[in-house]
């Protein structure tokens, strides 16, 4: 294995990505919400213009209950494949254990290939359970269903011919799995919380991490992910061949005053509705502290911010939540046209080996 | 304010009967704030699966979402084998990690025996200091004596119950107050 089979250039810096949960949540400042027609519209213009503005990488999360509208996410990324051609499409996360990994295996493929081989996949156990109901699962398996469907994902996009048996899917036999993507195989990455004992998950597994970061110090981060390199070695895996992601608020504004002043009531309130509490000011404000891992500021303390947690982590992706909790489509464009034209050059000015 | 009394047994007399003298006496002090009782042998719970409290349903989401809107919580519980009952642990392993954060949570003790009194101290208070509850210190601690038919038969017993009251609202509007003050010096 190596960067180049998930398809990361070194040389090119520290990849800038923006990710969405799909979430569908009031704007709080005007106590409205857009129909979901219009937010699933205005997610796929936000790939056409964080593609227009030098990004890496867009996602989509898939989530099964009230305030979101990403049900369906690889439908999403099909039409930002369209829409698209050069930005690589992700998910944020695809939740494993409640699909069928032949059926993601061939939406992404599809999606790889109708791309021109801009697809992954990012899987993930749920932080919500709504759909384990929903789709006729049992919650006390859990780990397992994830675990288990995870390893078949993995065997797919390995094999393209596949002879499988487990328990919570039908017997595979030599069963061949179409379409193959563009390069044979797809970048899959596994989803990660906080905890260095689900990092260290990925690192059993041999398999790239996308680490989620709500708050809080870098340094707890850099716990989760020295705990994924060192599993990764001890399990037989270089460490040095397996790029780490991660992923955590994102506002800019003109100063860091402003950006918490536009960004918080959105991530309080959808907070509250998504995760039934409220994010603390105190937090949100500690928030700005430069070794903070929330990047909510002014551009240029952003990019010392981002610049700091390249230097701490090593990682090779960095992925931006601006959207979440009704922010309005006009605060996502500035925001992207922030990134475009201050943060990107600079990240990339600073990250990029000759 | 948001104002919850929690009887938290499914069994026995002697919690229910102390909560209903700390309702009463909320309604009388403050008139105004929304006080809820709720005994959770009046409830059909499920155990914790670890899932957020948003999605369970009926009961359980009945209680855990009247717990996550409240200001305070006055928390009664008997002991039962040297610890509190398991319908007080399940509503804890209900509720989110930090899910006391920002509430001023009291508590009012009953007990078979004096030889269980400092079971608040070494058992319940950790795991509210753990939710990062505003623990008010002072605790009302009550035995068989002080109750008979469903009464509480120690006029002690209520002045103790009048302080607990006055000592939880003073410390919920004071740090309510203070905290907001704070939070409007951020400036967002």
């Amino acid at each position: 294995m190596s960067f180049q089979d998930y398809r990361i250039n070194e040389k090119n810096g520290l990849e800038f990505g923006l990710y969405t949960l799909g979430d569908h949540l009031e704007n709080p400042l005007e106590g409205k919400r857009i129909s979901a027609q219009q937010r699933l519209q205005e997610l796929i213009e936000m790939a056409k213009l964080a593609e227009q503005a030098g990004l890496d990488v867009i996602s989509v999360g898939e989530s099964h209950q009230d305030y979101f509208t990403t049900q369906a996410h690889t439908v999403v990324l099909s039409a930002m494949a369209q829409a698209t051609e050069k930005i690589k499409l992700s998910s944020s996360s695809t939740i494993i254990s409640t699909l069928d990994p032949v059926r993601v295996f061939e939406d992404f493929a599809t999606i790889d290939l109708i791309s021109n081989g801009r697809a992954e996949i990012v899987a993930g156990r749920a932080s919500r359970v709504g759909l384990f109901d929903l789709l006729g699962y049992d919650l006390r398996d859990y780990e397992e269903l994830f675990e288990e469907k995870f390893e078949l994902l993995l065997q797919i996009n390995n094999e393209e011919t596949v002879t499988w048996q487990g328990e919570f899917r039908p017997v595979l036999k030599n069963a061949h799995i179409l379409p193959r993507p563009l390069n044979g195989k797809l970048p899959i990455w596994r989803a990660v919380g906080g905890a260095p004992a689900s990092a260290m998950k990925a690192g059993y597994q041999g398999v790239p991490m996308t680490l989620a970061m709500l708050g809080g110090p870098a340094s707890i981060f850099k716990r989760s992910i020295d705990a994924y390199r060192e599993t990764l070695d001890a399990s037989g895996y270089d460490a040095k061949e397996f790029p780490v992601a991660t992923a955590g608020f994102f506002y800019a504004a003109e100063t860091t005053q402003q950006a918490q002043r536009e960004y918080y009531p959105h991530i309080n309130e959808g907070m509250k509705r998504t995760n039934g509490q409220g994010f603390p000011k105190q937090q949100f404000a500690q928030g700005a502290h430069p070794k903070n891992i929330m990047n909510v500021g002014s551009p240029q303390e952003i990019i010392e911010k981002i610049l700091y947690q390249h230097e701490t982590f090593g990682h090779q992706r960095y992925m931006a939540q601006l959207d979440f909790g009704g922010v309005p489509f006009d605060k996502i464009m500035k925001n992207i046209e922030l990134i475009g034209k201050e943060i990107l050059p600079a990240v990339k000015k600073y990250t990029t080996r000759n | 304010m948001s104002i919850v009394v929690l009887s938290g047994s499914t069994m026995g007399s002697k919690t229910r009967t102390a909560m209903n003298a700390v309702y009463d006496q909320i309604k009388n002090q403050h008139p105004d704030e929304t006080v809820t009782l709720i005994d959770l042998a009046d409830h059909e719970l499920v155990f914790s699966d670890g899932r957020n409290y948003l999605e369970y349903t009926g009961d359980t989401q009945y209680v855990t979402q009247k717990l996550m809107d409240a200001d305070a919580i006055f928390i009664g519980t008997p002991i039962f084998q040297a610890s509190i009952p398991g319908s007080l642990k399940n509503i804890f392993d209900l509720l989110p990690q930090n899910g006391l954060r920002d509430k001023t949570v009291s508590l009012l003790m009953t007990a078979g025996s004096a030889k269980h009194y400092l079971i608040a101290e070494t058992q319940l208070k950790p795991i509210l200091a753990y939710m990062k509850a505003q623990i008010v210190q002072t605790f009302v601690f009550m035995d068989e004596r002080d109750f008979h038919r469903k009464e509480i038969v120690n006029e002690d017993a209520l002045f103790r119950i009048e302080r607990l009251v006055e000592d939880t609202f003073i410390l919920m509007y004071t740090y309510q107050s203070v905290k907001q003050a704070k939070e409007e010096e951020y400036g967002f």
